[in-house]
C-alpha cells in the first residue's frame, strides 16, 4: 500500500463527502467539504489524505475558533424588557474591543502571539496565557493534565522569540469526589481517579521542569461528571528585545526537542468534537518533562545569542500546525523523510499532524545554524532541519522524492465563509424562599468543609511553589501555614524587589443563573485576589478562558454570547484588558442513547498585576490579638449560586451583581491603604460569604474572633443572609489600632465599617446586637476546613 | 575571587537561585553542564567549590539521583577524588545530596550505608520545615541561629541508614548537620519531620566536614522575604540564613 494515498472527493455527493470527514476522524462539515472539492476541482487533481488531514487541522474548531470568530444573531429577553436582537460581528472582536478601548500603554503584544505580552520593567516583559486540555484529562487524567501543563509551557517558549516560565498556575473543575460508584454512566472514569490521576500529571510535570506551581483554583460539580476542565497557565519573563519574530525566505526550519511517535494523532479534531464511549486513547499526547527541560535550557542559551529568528511550539496539529502558521506570510518547502521518528512506520500524514510533546519548531538564518548545533548537543537535544522557507506563498511538503502536499497557503488560512450563528438567552427570575430555623451553626460546619471551600492544601503542597526562589506571597501562609493565599506574588528578577501578583475568579455556579453577571463576578473576583495581597489594582491585565458546552445549541451559545458580553462591559468599566485568551468549546458528552450532557458554561479570568516593590505586599492570616476587624464594601442578599443554597439544595435566586464604581474605588483605597502600611491582614470576601473568610483568617493565625453583624452597613435583617451573602467586593481587613484614623479616612465615603476585634482565644464569635449566632471553637473549624478532601 | 562550580544537567533546577546566593556571598560562581566536564572542555579542579543542585537529574529514573551518581563516579570519579584531596568543599542540596548519597560521597567515602527513600507519606510535599543546627564537624553552619527555616519540596528524602551502628557513629563524629524539629527545636513528629527521616536527619556531612548534603533549600531561603512569615514578623529587608550558610562555604575558601 502506497505511503499516501489519492482520496477521490471530486465526484463525491454530499453524502460521500459527509463520509469521508467522519470516517477520516476530520470533523469538517459538509460545507468545509465542498469548500474542499471545490479548491481541488479548481486546480484539476485529488488532494492527498496528508492534504486532507492538513486542512481539517487547519480548519478544526480547536485551531480556528470558528465559533468565536463567527458573526452571531444574538436574541436576549431580559425579565420585565421587551427581547433585543442584535448582530455580533464576532464574539472575538468583541473580547478584544475592550482592550483596544482601554488602549493600556504596558500591553506590549495582545491577542497575537502564543501569549499575551505585557511591560514589566524597562527592558523586562511579562507574558501570560492559560490553556484548557480536557478531553484528554477526561480519557487519560495523568497524561492528560501533564500534556496540559507541558503544552502551555511550550507556548511561553514559543511568545516572541521565548520567554523563561516562572509560574504555572492550574485551575480544576471534577465530579464531586463522594458520589457512588453505582451513580457513575458507563464509559466515564470515577471524579476521584480523575481528581488524583490531574493532580499528579500537573505535579509530575510542573515539578520537574524547575516551575514553581503557586496559583489556582479547584472546583467540584455534578455539571464536570463527565466533561472534567483542566485549565493550565504559564507565566514567562522576557527581554524586550525578543518580543517580535520574523521568518524570511531562506531560514531553515529546524525542529528541536522530542521525536515524532503516534501519539496525539487527530489530538486537535477530536478536542473539536463531543467526547463518547469508546474513543481511541491514541489521541492523548505522552509527555516527558526531562526533554523538555532540556530544550527550555538550550533555548534560553540559542535565544540570548540571538541564534534564531523566530519560533514556535508544536501544540495541536503538531508540525502541520507549526510550520503552517510560521509560513503563513511567506512559504516553506518540508522533507518529511528527515523529521526524527519513535518509530519508523510512520506514514507522512502520521508525522504531518502528530502531536507528540516537547517540539519547538524555529527559523533559523543559515549562518547560525552551525553554533545552534553545538548548543543542541551540548545541551542533548536532539534535532532536524526540515527544510526551508520560501516565498512561494505555498506548503510544499515532500516523503523523499514525492510531493505528497502542496497547498495555497493563503486559500488555506482564508476565514472561509462562516454560517451565522443563532444564539438565544432568556432570562429567568426566580423567587428563592430560604427555609425558617436554620441552625446557622450547623450550616456554618457543613459550609467550611464544603469541598468547594475547604482547604486544598492537600494539593497545593504536592506543587513545588517556589523553585527558583521568586515565591513571597506562597499560597500557603501564616502559622505552620496553614491559612490560605488570595494570589501569588513573585519577585523574578534576582536582585530586584519588583514583582508581580497573580490571581484567579471562577464561578459557574452564578453562571447557571446568568452568565452575564458570572463575567462581572469573575472579574472581580480576580481583581479582588490581587488586590487583597498588595497588587496595584491599576496595573492588572486579564486572560479570558471560556469552557463550554455544546454550542451548535442555539440556548448554549447565548449564554456564552451574554458572558463574553460581560466580559467585555466590566473590563470596560473597571478599566482592565484582556491580553490573551481561548476558548474551549463542545464540552459535552454523548450517551448511547444520544443524550447530550453539556458542562455548565465556565469562565475562567485569570488575572496578572506589576508591582514595584514585594515588601509592600500582604498576607491573609490576622497577626495581632486586639487588631480590629474591617468590612469594605457592600453586603447586599445576593444567595444565588452561593454555597449556602448549593448545600441547602435551593436552585435559583438573585445572583451577586457587581458595582464596578464602588468596588473599583475600594479597590484602589485598599492598595493605597496596604502600601502606607495602614492593614496588617486582608483577605477577600468569596464562595461561603464573609464568615468563610474570617475563619480562614483565624486557622492563618491561631487567634479568634469576636465580632457583631449589626454594626456592618446593610439593610438586610436575616442574619443568614448577612453571614452567607456572597456579594462582591468586599475584603475583612485588619488595622492596628493605631492607624484607625488614617485608615478611615481614607475610606471617607466608602462602605467601611469596623465590626470586631481578634481576641486571643482562638474561637468564632458571632452576635447580631445582644444575640449570639456563633461561638465555634477554631480547632473545630481547622479541622472541618482541613480534613474534607482526601487523596 | 572564590570560584563554585555548580553542575547542571538534564532535570536540574535550582542552579540559576544557587549561582544567585553565591554571588550574594560574594564568589564568581559558573553554572557548568556535565557533559562540559566528561568532555574535558572544562576542569572541575579549576574551582573551588561543587555544588550540586535541586531538581530531577535525568528525571529520577532508576531512583532519584542514582543516573547522575553513577555518571559522576564512571566518568570523572578521578576528579572528585583530587577535589576531595585537595579539601575542597562538596555541597548536594535535595536531589544534589541523593545524588552525592548515591555516588557514595556520604556520610561515608566510598561507602554505600546510606539512602534517602520514599517519604513516609508516599508523594512529594512542599513546606517549610524547622531545623536545629547541629553542633558538627562542619564549618559551614556558623553564625545561624539554633533553629532555623528552609523549605523542603521532594518525594524522596527519608534519609535511612544500614543499621543502627551507624547512627551512633555519625552522632559520635558530629556528622549531623541539621535536623527537623519543631518550633520549640525539639524533635517532632510529621509535618516537623516531614518525611520520616531516621532521628530527624535532615542533612549530614562526611568525616571532613567538608562534604556537606541535605535536603532543605537553603538558596531559598536567602532573603527575609523568602520566609512565609515575613509579613508576621515584619522583617522585610536583608538576608536570612540560607544566605549566611553561602557565606559560610565561600568564606571558608578565601
Amino acid at each position: 500500500m502506497a505511503k499516501t494515498e489519492k482520496i477521490k472527493i471530486s465526484s463525491c455527493d454530499d453524502n460521500a463527502l459527509t463520509e469521508i470527514s467522519r470516517n477520516g476522524l476530520l470533523s469538517l462539515s459538509i460545507v468545509e467539504m465542498r469548500r474542499v472539492q471545490k479548491y481541488f476541482t479548481k486546480i484539476g487533481r485529488e488532494p492527498t489524505d496528508l492534504e486532507l488531514e492538513m486542512i481539517a487541522q487547519t480548519w478544526s474548531e480547536h485551531c480556528f475558533h470558528k465559533t468565536f470568530k463567527s458573526q452571531i444573531k444574538y436574541t436576549e429577553v431580559l425579565a420585565d424588557l421587551a427581547p433585543t436582537t442584535v448582530e455580533i460581528s464576532s464574539l472575538f472582536s468583541l473580547i478584544k474591543e475592550a482592550t483596544d478601548i482601554l488602549n493600556k500603554k504596558w500591553c506590549i503584544s495582545v491577542f497575537r502571539d502564543n501569549a499575551g505580552i505585557i511591560e514589566f520593567d524597562k527592558s523586562n516583559c511579562i507574558c501570560f496565557k492559560v490553556e484548557t486540555h480536557n478531553h484528554p484529562s477526561a480519557l487519560e487524567p495523568y497524561g492528560g493534565a501533564g500534556t496540559g501543563i507541558g503544552g502551555v509551557i511550550r507556548d511561553i517558549l514559543g511568545a516572541g522569540l521565548g520567554a523563561k516560565p516562572i509560574l504555572n498556575t492550574d485551575v480544576f473543575c471534577f465530579g464531586p469526589l463522594s458520589i457512588s460508584h453505582q451513580e457513575i454512566p458507563e464509559g466515564i472514569f470515577h471524579p476521584k481517579r480523575i481528581f488524583k490521576g490531574v493532580v499528579s500529571g500537573v505535579r509530575d510535570y510542573g515539578n520537574r521542569m524547575g516551575i514553581p506551581t503557586a496559583n489556582g483554583a479547584i472546583l467540584f460539580d455534578e455539571g464536570y461528571l463527565y466533561n472534567v476542565l483542566v485549565y493550565c497557565g504559564t507565566v514567562g519573563i522576557m527581554p524586550k528585545w525578543a518580543v517580535e519574530k520574523e521568518v524570511k525566505p531562506g531560514h531553515l526550519i529546524v525542529v528541536i526537542g522530542n521525536r515524532t511517535g503516534r501519539d496525539g494523532i487527530h489530538g486537535a479534531t477530536f478536542s473539536s468534537a463531543s467526547l463518547e464511549k469508546d474513543i481511541p486513547t491514541s489521541v492523548v499526547q505522552i509527555g516527558n518533562p526531562i526533554i523538555e527541560k532540556k530544550v527550555l535550557d538550550a533555548l534560553m542559551l540559542a535565544r540570548d545569542e540571538k541564534l534564531y529568528s523566530a519560533i514556535t511550539d508544536c501544540g495541536a496539529g503538531g508540525l502541520s500546525s507549526a510550520v503552517g502558521e510560521l509560513s503563513q506570510d511567506c512559504g516553506a518547502v518540508v522533507h518529511l523523510e528527515k523529521v526524527l521518528l519513535k518509530y519508523s512506520d510512520l506514514k507522512p500524514w502520521e508525522i504531518w499532524i502528530s502531536e507528540s510533546q516537547e517540539r519547538m519548531v524555529l527559523a533559523v538564518p543559515p549562518r547560525n545554524f552551525s553554533r545552534l548545533k553545538e548548543i543542541l548537543v551540548s545541551e542533548d537535544v536532539e534535532y532536524a532541519c526540515i527544510g526551508n522557507f520560501t516565498s512561494t506563498k505555498k506548503i510544499e511538503i515532500y516523503d523523499e522524492e514525492d510531493l505528497v502536499g502542496n497547498l495555497d497557503l493563503d486559500w488555506l488560512f482564508q476565514k472561509g465563509e462562516l454560517p451565522v450563528l443563532e444564539a438565544y438567552f432568556e432570562e429567568r427570575k426566580t423567587v428563592s424562599i430560604i427555609p425558617e430555623n436554620i441552625d446557622i451553626v450547623e450550616v456554618f460546619l457543613h459550609l467550611i468543609s464544603d469541598s468547594v471551600i475547604a482547604s486544598k492544601e492537600l494539593v497545593v503542597r504536592q506543587y513545588d511553589h517556589e523553585v527558583q526562589a521568586h515565591t513571597i506571597i506562597k499560597p500557603m501562609l501564616g502559622v505552620d501555614g496553614l491559612g490560605p493565599s488570595d494570589a501569588v506574588v513573585l519577585a523574578p528578577l534576582y536582585g530586584s524587589y519588583r514583582g508581580i501578583v497573580v490571581s484567579c475568579g471562577i464561578n459557574p455556579w452564578y453562571g447557571m443563573i446568568d452568565p452575564y453577571h458570572m463575567a462581572g463576578c469573575c472579574i472581580d473576583e480576580a481583581m479582588r485576589n490581587i488586590v487583597a495581597c498588595g497588587g496595584d489594582p491599576e496595573r492588572v491585565s486579564l486572560l479570558d478562558n471560556f469552557c463550554w458546552g455544546n454550542c451548535n445549541d442555539s440556548l448554549e451559545l447565548g449564554k456564552l454570547a451574554r458572558c463574553v458580553k460581560g466580559c467585555r462591559d466590566f473590563a470596560l468599566k473597571y478599566g482592565v484588558p484582556f491580553i490573551s485568551g481561548k476558548d474551549s468549546l463542545n464540552n459535552f458528552f454523548t450517551e448511547q442513547d444520544k443524550t447530550i450532557v453539556s458542562i455548565p458554561g465556565t469562565l475562567l479570568i485569570s488575572a496578572i498585576s506589576v508591582i514595584k516593590d514585594v515588601r509592600k505586599t500582604m498576607s491573609s492570616d490576622f497577626k495581632s490579638a486586639g487588631n480590629l476587624i474591617y468590612i469594605l464594601g457592600e453586603t447586599k442578599n445576593e444567595l444565588g449560586g452561593s454555597r449556602l443554597f448549593h448545600i441547602l439544595n435551593i436552585e435559583g435566586g438573585r445572583v451577586p451583581e457587581v458595582s464596578p464604581e464602588i468596588n473599583l474605588s475600594v479597590m484602589r483605597k485598599l492598595y493605597n491603604a496596604i502600601n502606607q502600611g495602614l492593614v496588617r491582614s486582608c483577605h477577600d470576601c468569596s464562595e461561603g460569604g464573609l464568615i468563610i473568610t474570617i475563619s480562614e483568617m483565624m486557622i492563618g493565625s491561631g487567634y479568634g474572633v469576636e465580632i457583631d453583624i449589626e454594626k456592618i452597613l446593610t439593610d438586610i435583617k436575616e442574619p443568614v443572609v448577612v453571614l452567607f451573602s456572597e456579594s462582591q467586593g468586599r475584603f475583612i481587613v485588619e488595622v492596628d489600632e493605631s492607624c484607625v484614623d488614617r485608615f478611615e479616612k481614607l475610606f471617607q465615603n466608602l462602605p467601611c465599617a469596623c465590626i470586631g476585634r481578634i481576641i486571643p482565644a482562638f474561637y468564632l464569635k458571632v452576635f447580631s446586637g445582644d444575640n449570639q449566632l456563633l461561638n465555634v471553637d477554631g480547632e473545630e473549624i481547622k479541622q472541618n476546613w482541613r480534613g474534607a478532601l482526601e487523596w | 575571587m572564590v570560584k563554585p562550580i555548580i553542575l547542571r544537567t538534564a532535570g536540574t533546577n535550582c542552579d540559576l537561585e544557587i549561582e544567585w546566593a553565591c554571588v550574594n556571598a560574594g564568589a564568581n560562581p559558573s553554572r557548568v553542564h556535565v557533559s562540559s566536564i566528561t568532555s574535558r572542555k572544562v576542569n572541575l579542579l579549576d574551582y573551588d567549590i561543587l555544588i550540586i543542585p535541586g531538581g530531577f537529574s535525568y528525571g529520577d529514573d532508576l531512583g532519584a539521583g542514582k543516573v547522575l551518581a553513577n555518571e559522576i563516579m564512571l566518568k570523572f570519579g578521578d576528579l572528585i577524588e583530587k577535589f576531595r584531596e585537595k579539601r575542597r568543599p562538596i555541597i548536594g542540596i535535595c536531589n544534589g545530596f541523593q545524588v552525592l548519597v548515591k555516588a557514595k560521597m556520604l556520610p561515608f567515602w566510598n561507602k554505600q550505608t546510606a539512602s534517602l527513600v520514599w517519604n513516609d507519606l508516599g508523594r512529594f510535599e512542599d513546606r517549610w520545615v524547622y531545623l536545629r543546627v547541629e553542633k558538627s564537624i562542619s564549618p559551614f553552619f556558623r553564625n545561624m541561629p539554633d533553629v532555623v527555616r528552609f523549605p523542603v519540596a521532594h518525594a524522596e528524602g527519608k534519609f535511612i541508614l544500614k543499621n543502627n551502628a551507624l547512627l551512633k557513629k555519625l552522632e559520635k563524629n558530629k556528622q549531623v548537620v541539621l535536623r527537623y524539629v519543631n518550633p520549640s527545636g525539639e524533635i517532632a513528629s510529621y509535618p516537623y519531620n516531614p518525611n520520616g527521616s531516621t532521628s530527624s536527619i535532615a542533612g549530614v556531612c562526611d568525616e571532613s566536614g567538608l562534604i556537606v548534603g541535605m535536603m532543605p533549600h537553603p538558596e531559598r531561603a536567602v532573603l527575609n522575604v523568602h520566609k512565609p512569615d515575613w509579613l508576621r514578623n515584619n522583617a522585610k529587608d536583608g538576608y536570612y540564613s540560607g544566605f549566611q550558610f553561602f557565606k559560610n562555604v565561600v568564606e571558608y575558601c578565601l
